[in-house]
């Protein structure tokens, strides 16, 4: 029997039903006689509040409230892959045909399509016993991507039944699995409530980097695969635009971006650039391995509250499937700005700047969903979570910064002083970390010709000479400094104009390998060495500066592809013996 | 068609709100008639229903209204709009009716002023550049149709100016057809929305213009609703009438003061220095109307302007504003002291879309580079500027002091223009060149060579 109460009070997007005893908290319910989508947030005898995920307006006391018996949950099968959802997980595109160009409120549509058909290739046989989260079959869903079909991880028993290799839609059984007497059905799809992070075997520490190809972030602050970072930043400094480059380059199988209550063009962007760009390991369409979740911030915000959850839950199920999923939302600022306002009209107690005192367990409850596991089925995935902060007036020292500091290892500080001088990315070299770089170590020695650590260490070092230099500047002009410390700021101008500095919208640059990276790097600093033995036989460091050939070495990142990285060797020999004529024009 | 229900007497007023008692049948948001004893109507809308008691605010202000003497009635639909081609050249107050003497204009059409979510899905990517002749903007922070580019000023300072100039000078390179200017003014004096008007009458853009009015003595509760109705009209104008709408919005930080000044009669939990905790999503939900709509032809561009409280961009309504927009042109006291004008401080203005709308085939092959360089450099003439009032430009380098008369001459040739002057862009880059090669042609590192030997001016 469906519980049904009654609306006594409406405050935006919060109702307030009597004689609704029975709903559960987060179960879904359906609000007035438009059955708009809502979820119930709080209960307290007869009486039920929900959060209504659509607008409200026109909205009467005295319509019915009615429960669903169910929480809010997603749709995961066939059919996610390309698709742009709204917080909620209905699909924009079925919205745009059934309501226009404008979202109208009330629309009943399924997440994903009931009538496509998909191509199953079964993997396991009748008399088979399964469990949870194991693999019965196949699905080639995009040219890069296969699908694996999983048991829902609540369901095991002995295969009654598997259909033959054809073409099904999500709603055909394609499997029967039958435990201690019941049988189920199994279809391509299954249900998960978006609040109850998705079951594994183990939790198993990070090994591997997540390559991005941005350099600062794979060379000095690297993410491992199932990690989690934040990027905060003020207005104007770019987290759109790093959120994006993670999104378009980073070597995950699947990424799932999460547009919670930003501008409504920034989504348009990705969806006309990503089925543009390329993947640079497969050379196939970014799209084809991209999920978009859109809740703008003009949408309703207490759907704005559900997306990161509905793209983690989503993210989660490519886990399972043995797949590295990187989420990136964009941004946590919006979603706790949603949990504040609810939280304002259902009159809680507030705590810090009027967010709600549970905002630091949401955001660890969040966080902690990232991680590398082994799944029930086996396999190994990972959700690596990458979520931007918009800390008000740019002051990290605001509440949401502050707790997310907490829960993440890794802190990419994006810097308003340095996005005004247009160097982007904005990371601020000084005051981010990682927490990975132990973890990513070994990676990297493998994988190049070794001492990655030493290497970053002895950049990173330059640069903070740098930044107290420009102190001593300050009182006694750049003209006092001497030879050496001048030569010390001239390759840490390098660096930054050089290897920090990248260019989104180079075709070259917006892409560095690990090997680029690399010997860009390694390149630089031993620049510096030679430079400082010419320096010290008497070369000036401004003679050096003005070399054709160093002035080059700031625009390698632009001029060498990545598969011509190793033309980078050939261009230190040029700068070497240019520097050896200078200490010779000296003797 | 439903029966709007009378009710006489109400339960309290506070501030601009009414309370009314035992209500059925009243909608979330929807309109209401107020008449006080004196019998002149007035309109509000519910802002929350809690156990048949409606809380009303009411868009005239509630002087003058007693408990017992005022009665409501409740219109079963929210605020609608009439709305008409005709609205242009004519002016309005914050409810879209007619405020200058003239008919009601024929009304092809009638709309919720609230508007809708536009689907992400459904938009188009704003491309095209707009040539605003100001070297500031399409130089450094290049506009294009469809976006929305703010203007965060302080009071004293010449915004009204930059506005009228834009709107005057926008236009699309190859292209016949002008702008038509939606103005909202909230809260703004009556000299400078007379300036507004004058301005527009004397360029002759009056008659392409739609004037919305809620002046700093009309009710704050109006104020809310005047830029929704505005981009109601610049909706159907966009994407029913296929035109290319301009809409300046000034000044937004009036708005957000009425939004607190509500949100404080409601006592609500406020967040940041007393504003609501949704001003985020009320700011989006008219900054978000702008844009392009895949197969219509038309297109919203806003020009919102504020006045940062005491100069400070980390208040919210800046602060807010500029998560929202996609940029914003900041302009600076100390420029405007030096007698520059435009006096747009380009360190810390940005147009998101520019990288979009410029380039090869749009403005020029060399415009994002050099905008690049012009940034680096700036930047770096203002880090030297710092430097030489303390330790003397003796103390500096050769090439420092190149640097400081770049800044020099970036100021006062090529941000510095009469307020009349309409620079195509083709000048704009090319002073931009000029600017560029008082500078060593090694310190070019963010353009391309081919563009250095194509227009580096060598001494």
């Amino acid at each position: 029997m469906t519980i049904q109460g009654r609306i006594i009070k409406i405050s935006g997007p919060v109702i307030q039903a009597e004689g609704a005893s029975g709903l559960e908290m987060h179960e879904l319910a359906m609000v007035g006689e438009e059955e708009l989508i809502g979820e119930v947030v709080r209960v307290e005898g007869d009486l039920a509040t929900v959060q209504v995920y659509e607008d409200t307006v026109g909205l009467k006391p005295g319509e019915k409230v009615e429960g669903s018996g169910m929480p809010l949950a997603v749709e995961l099968g066939p059919g996610l892959l390309q698709g742009i959802f709204d917080g909620i997980q209905r699909p924009l595109t079925v919205i745009r045909e059934i309501t226009g160009d404008y979202v109208k409120r009330g629309v009943k549509t399924a997440a994903l399509s009931k009538e496509k058909k998909w191509h199953f290739v079964p993997t396991k046989k009748k008399g088979e016993t399964v469990s949870g989260g194991a693999v019965i079959g196949r699905i080639q869903e995009t040219p890069i991507f296969e699908h694996r079909i999983l048991v829902p991880p609540n369901r095991s028993g002995v295969l009654e039944f598997v259909a033959k290799e054809g073409d099904y839609t999500i709603e055909d059984v394609i499997a029967m699995v039958s435990h201690e007497g019941t049988t189920h059905d199994l279809r391509m799809y299954h249900r998960w409530p978006v609040r109850e992070p998705r079951p594994y075997v183990e939790r198993l520490e990070p090994s591997e980097p997540l390559i991005t190809g941005q350099r600062i972030i794979d060379m000095f602050f690297p993410v491992a695969k199932g990690g989690a970072v934040t990027i905060p930043g003020g207005f104007g400094t770019g987290k759109t635009i790093t959120s994006h480059q993670l999104a378009a380059w980073s070597d995950s199988e699947i990424i799932l971006y999460i547009g919670c209550g930003e501008r409504g063009n920034e989504m348009t962007e990705v969806l006309l650039t990503f089925p543009e760009w390329k993947d640079p390991k497969s050379g196939r369409p970014l799209m084809e391995r991209t999920v978009l979740i859109a809740n703008t911030s003009n949408m309703p915000v207490a759907a704005r509250e559900a997306s990161i959850y509905t793209g983690v839950t989503i993210a989660e199920y490519f886990r399972d499937m043995g797949y590295n999923v990187a989420v990136m939302a964009d941004s946590t600022s919006r979603w706790a700005e949603a949990l504040r306002e609810i939280s304002g009209r259902l009159e809680e107690m507030p705590a810090e700047e009027g967010y709600p005192s549970y905002l630091a367990s949401r955001i660890g409850e969040f966080y902690e969903r990232a991680g590398r596991v082994r799944t029930l089925g086996g396999s190994y995935g990972s959700v690596s979570l990458i979520g931007a902060v918009s800390p008000g007036g740019g002051d990290f020292s605001e509440p949401v910064t502050v707790h997310t500091k907490r829960f993440v290892r890794a802190f990419w500080a994006l810097d308003t002083t340095l996005a005004s001088m247009r160097h982007y990315p904005a990371i601020n070299w000084l005051t981010s970390y990682s927490e990975y770089t132990d973890y990513v170590e070994k990676w990297w020695n493998d994988h190049t010709e070794g001492r990655w650590r030493e290497l970053r260490l002895r950049a990173l070092d330059i640069l903070k000479r740098e930044d107290e230099l420009k102190e001593v500047i300050r009182l006694i002009g750049p003209e006092a400094l001497p030879e050496s410390e001048k030569l010390l700021m001239e390759t840490a101008r390098l660096l930054r104009e050089g290897f920090l500095q990248q260019n989104a919208y180079d075709p070259i640059d917006t892409y560095s390998s690990p090997e680029k990276q690399f010997k860009l790097l390694t390149t630089m600093l031993s620049f510096h060495n030679i430079a400082s033995k010419a320096v010290s036989k008497g070369v000036t460091a401004a003679k050096i500066a003005s070399l054709q050939s160093v002035t080059d070495m700031a625009k390698l990142r632009m001029s060498i592809p990545n598969d011509k990285a190793s033309e980078i060797d050939l261009f230190l020999e040029k700068v070497s013996s240019d520097i050896d004529q200078l200490v010779e024009g000296k003797s | 068609m439903t029966i709007s229900m009378e009710y006489r007497g109400v339960q309290k007023i506070s501030g601009p709100l009414i309370f009314v008692e035992g209500v059925t049948n009243v909608g979330y948001n929807e309109l209401v008639e107020v008449r006080g004893e004196e019998g002149g109507l007035r309109r509000g809308r519910v802002l929350e229903i809690n156990r048949g008691i409606a809380a009303v605010e009411v868009f005239e202000g509630t002087t003058g209204l007693s408990t017992t003497g005022t009665s409501v009635k409740f219109q079963g639909k929210p605020l609608m709009v009439p709305l008409s081609t005709e609205m242009l050249g004519r002016v309005f107050n914050g409810l879209g009716e007619p405020a200058d003497g003239g008919p009601t204009p024929f009304t092809e059409d009638y709309r919720d002023v609230n508007g809708l979510p536009m689907n992400p899905y459904a938009r188009d990517y704003p491309t095209q550049f707009i040539q605003t002749g100001v070297s500031a903007i399409d130089g450094m922070d290049t506009l294009v149709r469809g976006q929305k580019l703010p203007i965060f000023s302080g009071s004293g300072l010449p915004h009204n100016l930059i506005a009228t100039q834009v709107a005057r000078q926008a236009t699309i390179v190859g292209e016949e057809v002008s702008f038509a200017v939606v103005f909202v003014a909230m809260g703004i004096k009556h000299d400078e929305a007379a300036f507004f008007r004058r301005s527009f009458e004397e360029s002759g853009a009056l008659k392409n213009s739609a004037l919305f009015l809620n002046l700093a003595d009309d009710p704050p509760v109006e104020r809310l609703v005047t830029p929704r109705s505005a981009l109601t009209l610049a909706e159907y104008l966009a994407f029913e009438q296929d035109m290319h709408v301009l809409v300046i919005l000034t000044d937004m930080t009036n708005y957000a003061e009425a939004l607190r000044e509500i949100s404080a009669a409601r006592e609500e939990v406020p967040s940041r220095k007393g504003y609501p905790g949704y001003l985020y999503s009320d700011f989006a939900s008219i900054y978000e109307r702008a844009g392009r709509i895949r197969g219509r032809k038309g297109s919203i561009t806003q020009m919102p302007v504020l006045t940062m409280p005491n100069d400070d961009i980390t208040h919210p309504i800046p602060d807010l504003t500029g998560y929202i927009t996609e940029g914003q042109l900041v302009v600076d006291r100390d420029l405007h002291r030096r007698g520059i004008y435009p006096p747009i401080n380009i360190l810390p203005s940005l147009s998101r879309l520019m990288k979009d709308g410029i380039g090869k085939g749009k403005t020029r092959e060399d415009h994002g580079p050099v905008a690049s360089q012009l940034y680096s450099a700036y930047s770096r003439a203002q880090d030297l500027r710092a430097l030489s009032t303390i330790i003397g430009e003796e103390g500096l380098t050769d090439k420092d002091r190149a640097y400081l008369r770049f800044g020099e001459s970036f100021e006062q040739r090529f941000l510095n223009q009469r307020y009349d002057e309409n620079r195509s862009l083709e000048t704009t880059l090319d002073m931009a060149w000029s600017e560029l090669s008082l500078l060593p042609e090694s310190e070019l590192t963010r353009i391309p060579d081919r563009f250095v030997k194509a227009y580096y001016k060598r001494a």
